[in-house]
């Protein structure tokens, strides 16, 4: 009953928001704008009760995303103006693409049947044999296991695309800049202090994705940031791109999954088939090996190829 | 009891909520980065915390209650650093050029 008073702010902050990001003069501004965009939506959905999409969007869509652009904006306008604006024909053009979309989309919205088709009731009927508690992990590992396949291919073609950007000469060394550690400063402090706590969350989220919201790109996400924190502190280097464990632990999750999925060949009714009785263990196998790749390929992606070395 | 609990509840979360506004007055109102950066951290170390504190006997179990005391904590550590990367960058940028 009292639920607009919360969703008419929440809307009216959202659409502020994505316009402030549009119209902020300097570059710094614009990804403050996306910043918050990505917090209200969050609440966004959790207010429409997509708890799994509110943690993705914040983990992903408002933590990660922004950390990389934060760190390319610092890096190629230093934060203070918006490098040369394009010509204004092609902003007039770009305005009109956009614009095109939203009224396609909002045509597409209004276009929806009263009652909008629902699949929640058959999956919710055929959640027993997966063992699993919440019908999104379901969905995503055992009904539709083959999109969530791909999705977790797109990982390692992202890492390929970001190191191949290195130049020759520095192939081989490790992603990212160098960072000087400042031996009391308050990041030192943090990135030792916080790592301990955040590695429990990461994997305690990806674990209660089984039965409640959650999962391994969420817990992926958090373990990442674990990994991150340390290295932007200065505390610690990672490995070289050459690295084979580097490597194999952003491939193992993909390889667990198509490995199990090929194996429903012999053991179950086909691909991607889990044989009765194995469903829920199988999955936390790939889950678990998954959770591994994304923390791993999402830090990577964070880091950037290799770059120089500062001078000693 | 309840009735109690609830009040309790709805006092501490309302002063939180007034910490909230108040600090949001002050990032918006205040002069300087370094006043600024106060009234930021007093929202989230107060206003969190009294929020959090209002919550805790809503808690359906101990560990939900030890889950909220937790993200406060957290947001204190994090709104700290954060709080004294500022500081010392504004710091950095004041110091002449040696």
């Amino acid at each position: 009953m009292t639920g607009w008073m919360l969703d008419l702010p929440l809307t009216l902050g959202l659409f502020c928001a994505g316009a402030a990001t549009l119209a902020a003069r300097s570059l710094f501004g614009a990804v403050l704008g996306f910043i918050s965009t990505g917090l209200i939506a969050t609440i966004v959905w959790v207010r429409l009760e997509a708890p799994d999409v509110a943690l993705t969007e914040a983990v992903i869509g408002a933590a990660a995303t922004s950390v990389i652009i934060l760190y390319v904006a610092s890096r190629i306008g230093g934060g203070a103006a918006a490098p040369t604006p394009p010509h204004i024909a092609l902003r007039v053009l770009a305005a009109i693409l956009s614009a095109l979309l939203a009224v396609l989309l909002a045509l597409a919205l209004l276009a929806l049947p009263e009652q909008a088709p629902s699949l929640a009731g058959p999956v919710l009927e055929k959640i027993g044999p997966t063992g699993l508690g919440n019908p999104v992990t379901a969905v995503l590992m055992a009904h539709r296991a083959i999109d969530t396949l791909l999705e977790s291919a797109v990982l390692v073609f992202a890492v390929f695309a970001i190191w191949s950007m290195a130049p020759d000469r520095r192939w081989g060394r490790a992603p990212g800049p160098a960072f000087v550690a400042e031996p009391h400063g308050p990041l030192t402090f943090l990135a030792r202090v916080l790592p301990p706590i955040g590695i429990v969350i990461g994997i305690y989220i990806a674990w209660v994705g089984a039965d409640a919201p959650g999962g391994k790109f969420q817990g992926g996400a958090v373990l990442a940031a674990m990994w991150v924190l340390p290295w932007i502190a200065g505390l610690i280097a990672p490995p070289s791109i050459r690295d084979m464990r580097l490597r194999l632990a952003i491939a193992a999750g993909p390889l667990v999954f198509l490995m199990v999925g090929l194996a429903g060949f012999a053991w179950a009714e086909g691909f991607l088939a889990y044989p009765p009785g194995y469903a829920k263990t199988l999955i936390l196998v790939i889950e678990t090996a998954m959770t591994l790749s994304v923390a791993v390929a999402m830090a990577c992606m964070i880091a950037g190829p290799p770059e120089r070395r500062p001078q000693p | 009891m309840s009735i109690l609990v609830s009040l309790f509840a709805a006092a501490c979360v309302l002063a939180g909520a007034f910490f909230f506004i108040a600090g949001t007055l002050g990032l918006l109102r205040f002069g300087d980065t370094l006043s600024r950066v106060h009234a930021l951290t007093k929202a989230d170390n107060l206003g969190l915390g009294l929020i959090v504190l209002g919550l805790l006997p809503l808690a359906d179990s101990l560990a939900d209650a030890f889950k909220l005391v937790l993200i406060w904590a957290l947001v204190l550590l994090g709104g700290t650093t954060a709080a004294q990367l500022v500081a010392s960058a504004v710091r950095r940028d004041q110091r002449p050029p040696e």
